[in-house]
């Protein structure tokens, strides 16, 4: 324990590893709201196809254009953490 | 036993060695990837349209299962009967995307070609001059302004900020997004598939029989079984978006 300390203490670049948080973070916190969102929009294009199984067609090309749209948010996350860089 | 796993940098994954042609115009392994992607097409549409029957068999049958499903799955759903005049764009844009995709998981290819920006980008941009250019000819240019900036049925006081909103829609988002998401997918796809191998191959490296520890080496299977399904449906979703796009500017919200 001592001996890590000792190291970082002599090896002051910690720029990698604040990158490395940084991206984490970013990824992180931009897929909590599609997370949340692609739920809701699944869940309820399911209930609406159990209700009516006849329209299930239509809801499912809807649900994916709802997931695509939802989804974008995430995506753009996942980008901007390979943007970063230290 | 210690286990010495080195994951390559993200540059390693998708770069590859410039083969001829210069700095400027250097084919690479995706370039080659793309050309032979869309020959490919051409040639499946050619040899499937070659000689039709009325009862199709083999290529035809294939390609007419296809050619349904973008007119039946994509365009009647979104686009309604005047749409049926894309469908030829609309099948050359989803068989293409999905070859494009499928060579991930082609043993010793495994390279998206859409893992690399540029042409999702491209394609993109085609899209995005596509459905400006229709909506100006169909409801000339303020028409298409307005339909697809003023929100109908809304408030006048919250209409400046809705405006403003549309407008950075119909600029950048809409394109930016058709653009990255299929790029993102298929890049964390490939991402994914490469620290499985990677974690496979150095557990066998160490001792064969615990490849199976973590389950790496099952995840790495069922992975390349789940990229099939996204290849396919980032194609379609690439697809379903365009068509949605042109209608939104052929028929004007009411």
């Amino acid at each position: 324990m001592l001996s890590v300390l000792a190291q970082a203490a002599t090896n002051p670049d910690i720029t990698p590893g604040l990158t490395a948080i940084g991206r984490g973070i970013v990824y992180g916190g931009a897929a909590i709201g599609p997370g949340i969102g692609i739920g809701l929009v699944v869940g309820n294009a399911i209930s609406a196809m159990a209700r009516q199984p006849e329209s299930a067609g239509m809801v499912r090309t809807t649900m994916f254009l709802g997931i695509a749209f939802t989804e974008a948010l995430a995506l753009f996350g996942f980008v901007l953490a390979f943007i970063i860089s230290g | 036993m210690t286990l010495a796993i080195d994951f390559p940098p993200v540059s390693h994954a998708v770069e590859w060695r410039i083969l001829f042609g210069g700095e400027t115009f250097g084919v690479n392994k995706v370039v080659l990837l793309m050309w032979l992607s869309a020959a490919l097409v051409f040639l499946f549409f050619f040899v499937a349209s070659r000689r039709m029957q009325l009862i199709p068999t083999g290529v035809q049958n294939v390609a007419e299962s296809a050619v349904d499903f973008i007119r039946n799955g994509i365009i009647l759903q979104t686009m309604g009967e005047e749409g049926l005049f894309y469908t030829p764009f609309l099948l050359t844009m989803f068989s293409f995307i999905f070859v494009g995709n499928i060579w991930e998981i082609v043993p010793f290819v495994q390279m998206p070609v859409n893992a690399r920006i540029a042409l999702p980008m491209f394609m993109a941009l085609l899209v995005y001059v596509m459905y400006h250019f229709v909506g100006i000819k169909r409801q000339g240019l303020f028409g298409y302004l307005k339909s697809s900036l003023v929100p109908p049925g809304v408030p006048k006081a919250i209409l400046p900020l809705l405006v403003f909103i549309e407008l950075i829609t119909l600029l950048i988002t809409k394109p930016l997004s058709l653009c990255v998401r299929l790029f993102a997918n298929m890049f964390a796809g490939h991402l994914l598939l490469i620290t499985f191998a990677v974690i496979s191959a150095t557990l066998w490296a160490v001792q064969w029989q615990i490849i199976i520890l973590p389950f790496s080496g099952f995840l790495l299977i069922a992975l390349t079984g789940f990229e099939v399904l996204v290849a396919f449906l980032q194609a379609f979703i690439f697809t379903i978006l365009t068509a949605v796009y042109i209608g939104q500017s052929m028929h004007p919200e009411h």
